[in-house]
């Protein structure tokens, strides 16, 4: 039925003459190389740039020469842009790619933490670390549902809802309840509310899936701001004041160097959240659900020819989406912050870019998760130490890099071929 | 297999003459319901016209499909305030005892809120007394309509925007930021420039047009060159000028000196859109331009031959290449020209009444609303002006109703976007309320493809 039409131009053929898209990503690394090399060296002071081991100033520290450092960084990006751009095997591509930005980022490090104000010329990585993942927290939840979602066919744009709503009845119920627990599962049930009303508009009645997304996200906005006016703000107490987890210590793991009490001595979101990578790449790649999924996904009446019951399927993905950014929302408002009108702010829609970015696939969507969170973190960060980079451009930086993904310029990005389209059997 | 004659655009005739169809029958049904005196379809003489009117009125075509959406939000919106309401709630503990407090203190809670809803956007009967008995002047009378269009202005031009794209098969989620980058050239325009007062604000709107055509160009050319889909880019998009909006505002030359929190300069008087009916009505010159706009759009759309390429693209990109149109020329152009609108829209909200400096929040919800405005509207230019109309007015009594009532302006979000969930699925609509098959209204909304 729909599997000859091809919807998108893509008629700009990839040049395949000198300039293949290896070579453009290496011409761009270079430049980036020499601008971190002449640019932030030049910015830099001879003040130790000191990376602390640690939540604060003090402990152990990775010690550079502001200057020496971010010159050398510099270099490495350059020589991996040259390395790229001279031609290197193709399974080298991604990990010269990585150390060439690595390197750009710690030369850019260099420069800021050097220039800092006196005494502040230190990063805490313990601290950076730990709010990398804290920020990325809410975008893995959101970023593994759309991958439930879309690797079955079923554009989710609702992601922001999906949170929103999971947020606001995990803080709702458990207020109510006074129990974590319930207040756990009425979020994954809010969170499911919203994916239901998306599975019946998109698989029933055939509504368009971007559409209803966008809509959807409004409706959460709207009930969950109209409850938290009418019952929140009149009676906090009762209504808002959910009991939060407590953090749980891993053993063994939470005395690893840095990593351990950066990631193993709290948020028990955290844990669950990449507990969910794992299982659904596995489940998706090594399981006969994970199969039939990503058969639906591309090419449902192949699927459905073979038995497999192909709305069932989408149903089914769909919901579970719904719970998994339903308990993502509750990472929020039983663990963190009591709720606040519309608290998500665009988060979903983040970790949208980081599910196109991380090409669908739910490892690639923990990593730009991570990217995201990073640069969240930095600009926090920078913040801190009065950078003289303004925070909203590196706020704005998950948006240009996916605006760059999507263009092309990282590596082509091709969403699952039936994403998006109604089936209708017959 | 016949065209052999491409120049006369033949391969296309088809899908033109089946969209001019549809959008007469449309534009039939749409009149017959306002109007309340539906014409009759010509080949079929036989039954009588107010049996026919019986016939409409209950089968499944645009005008009553909206107008049950409307009821359907209605009442999901009233129960919403019921199960919000703690003491109302608690009426209904004893339902079995004594059903008529509920009932009645329900009743009282709904129809007050809806009753301050329509108050505060068309017509309040205290008000007209209040005239003729002489204790208010004839602008309170007309304040609530003056409220409804100062909100419905901006919303046109999102709306158009929205709509535009959709014509052409691109689905436009950046109106907001394209609405954003327009009331940033607007206003910095407003206030930068020393102009004189008519060249001044046509010089500020302009830029306001500029700001979005350039964030919509940026979509348009990734979309065209790149094939990257425009729903991505656009939502991308849209942060950053959010982002760079909060950052602009708070740079030297920009900030209000006297000011430390985030706003800008005010835009100079001779950029201000005038207000039509004195200075205590808010209601201004923007909604002349709306009006004028969807007049260009709909000539644009129907009239002229970049409306034609952009429909027949919309339609079949394939088709039209085949048939000699350039489709990435036609993308980018309906990018630009949608951004255009946009962009119109966000110059509205600085230079009109609403606001008059740059605030992080100065474009409020417009490019958001302007989609929900569009799917409302059913993607035609007039539809869309009767869906702004229907989203500011119930913009202005939302804010009545928050301030008489004590509903938050929240439920009016609720409701708009419940109206068109409703609309975007006319066959639930149809089975609720057991609709008869439409006759020749196409109900579908069903536009964009997927990533």
């Amino acid at each position: 039925m729909s599997t000859m039409a091809v919807p998108d131009v893509a008629v700009a053929a990839v040049d395949e003459g000198f300039w293949t898209r290896t070579r453009k990503v290496g011409l761009t690394l270079l430049a980036l190389g020499l601008l971190s090399a002449v640019l932030f060296g030049a910015l830099a002071t001879d003040q130790q740039a000191r990376f602390t081991l640690s939540d604060d100033a003090a402990g152990a520290a990775l010690e550079i020469n502001g200057t020496i450092g971010a010159i050398l960084f510099g270099i490495i990006a350059i020589a991996a842009g040259a390395a790229l751009l001279a031609g290197v095997p193709k399974r080298w591509f991604l990990p010269v790619l990585a150390v060439g930005l690595v390197g750009f980022v710690l030369s850019f490090l260099c420069w800021q933490v050097s220039a800092a104000p006196t005494g502040q010329n230190f990063m805490p990585l313990v601290n950076i670390i730990r709010g990398t993942f804290i920020l990325a927290l809410p975008l893995i939840f959101g970023a593994l549902a759309g991958v439930l979602c879309e690797r079955s066919g079923v554009v989710n744009v609702a992601i922001e809802g999906q949170l929103l709503m999971g947020a606001f009845s995990g803080a709702l119920f458990g207020s109510i309840s006074g129990n974590v627990w319930v207040g756990l599962v009425a979020a994954a049930i809010g969170g499911a509310f919203i994916s239901l009303l998306l599975a019946v508009f998109a698989i029933r009645y055939l509504v368009d899936q971007v559409v209803m997304g966008i809509v959807l996200n409004l409706l959460a906005v709207g009930v969950t701001g109209f409850l938290y006016e009418r019952l929140m703000q009149t009676d906090a107490e009762k209504y808002n004041s959910a009991p939060r987890f407590s953090n749980w210590e891993i053993p063994l793991l939470k005395d690893i160097p840095v990593l351990g009490p950066a990631l193993f001595r709290g948020n028990i979101f955290l844990y669950v959240g990449l507990l969910l990578v794992l299982v659904i790449h596995i489940g998706l790649f090594r399981t006969r659900w994970g199969l039939r999924t990503r058969s639906v996904g591309e090419h449902p009446i192949a699927a459905d020819t073979l038995g497999v019951k192909v709305l069932r399927v989408r149903y089914r993905n769909v919901l579970l989406a719904g719970v998994v950014a339903g308990i993502g929302g509750a990472s929020y408002t039983l663990a963190l912050y009591s709720f606040t009108k519309n608290m998500i702010g665009g988060k979903g829609f983040i970790a949208l870019a980081a599910l196109i970015f991380g090409r669908w696939n739910p490892t690639g969507a923990l990593l730009a998760a991570l990217f995201f969170g990073f640069a969240d973190q930095l600009a926090t960060y920078l913040g801190a130490i009065n950078s003289s980079i303004p925070s909203q451009f590196l706020a704005m930086l998950p948006y240009l890099a996916t605006i760059l993904a999507v263009a092309g310029l990282v590596g082509r990005v091709r969403a699952p071929a039936a994403d998006g389209k109604p089936y209708i059997k017959g | 297999m016949s065209d052999s004659n491409p120049q006369s655009g033949s391969p296309d005739k088809e899908p033109a003459s089946e969209a001019q169809a549809a959008q007469n029958a449309l534009g039939n049904t749409e009149r017959a319901g306002t109007t309340t005196t539906p014409k009759a379809p010509e080949p079929q003489p036989k039954p009588s016209l107010g049996r026919l009117f019986l016939d409409n009125l209950w089968a499944a075509n645009t005008f009553t499909v909206t107008l049950l959406s409307l009821v359907l939000a209605i009442v999901v919106g009233a129960v919403l305030m019921i199960v919000s309401d703690p003491d109302v709630l608690h009426t209904y503990t004893y339902i079995t005892a004594r059903p008529a407090d509920a009932l009645n203190s329900s009743w009282t809670l709904v129809s007050e809120a809806y009753a301050n809803l329509f108050k505060g956007s068309i017509f309040d009967p205290e008000a007209f007394s209040g005239w003729v008995n002489g204790s208010n002047g004839w602008q309170a009378v007309l304040a609530p309509i003056s409220e409804t269009l100062t909100y419905a202005a901006p919303l046109v031009f999102t709306g158009l925007a929205v709509a535009l794209a959709f014509r052409g098969g691109l689905f436009n989620i950046g109106a907001q930021g394209q609405a954003t980058i327009g009331v940033i050239l607007a206003a910095l325009a407003g206030f930068l420039l020393p102009l004189p007062p008519g060249l001044h604000l046509l010089v500020a709107v302009l830029a306001g047009a500029l700001g979005g055509a350039i964030w919509g160009f940026i979509p348009g050319i990734l979309k065209a060159r790149a094939g990257a889909h425009e729903v991505i880019n656009t939502i991308m998009l849209n942060y950053v000028a959010t982002y760079f909006l909060t950052w602009l505002i708070v740079q030297n030359g920009v900030q209000d000196p006297t000011r430390t929190d985030a706003i800008s300069k005010a835009v100079d008087t001779s950029a201000q859109l005038p207000r039509l009916l004195g200075d205590n009505l808010r209601v201004h010159a923007g909604i002349l331009l709306a009006v004028l706009a969807t007049w260009a759009v709909a000539w644009l759309l129907n009239r002229s031959t970049l409306g034609f390429e952009l429909r027949a693209v919309g339609a079949n990109p394939d088709a039209a290449r085949t048939a000699g149109i350039s489709v990435t020329r036609t993308y980018i152009l309906i990018m630009v020209f949608s951004g255009i609108l946009a962009g119109l829209g966000g110059s509205n909200m600085v230079l009109g009444s609403t606001a008059s400096a740059l605030t992080p929040l100065v474009v409020a919800q417009i490019g958001f609303d302007g989609i929900l405005v569009a799917l409302l509207g059913r993607v035609k230019p007039w539809g869309v002006l009767l869906a702004a109309l229907l989203f500011g007015a119930l913009q202005a009594g939302g804010n009545r109703m928050q301030s008489y009532s004590g509903i938050s302006l929240e439920l009016v979000t609720v409701l708009q976007a419940l109206i068109v969930i409703f609309i975007a699925a006319p066959a639930l609509v149809k089975a609720i309320f057991q609709l008869r098959a439409a006759r020749a209204a196409r109900l579908q909304t069903s536009l964009a493809k997927g990533w």
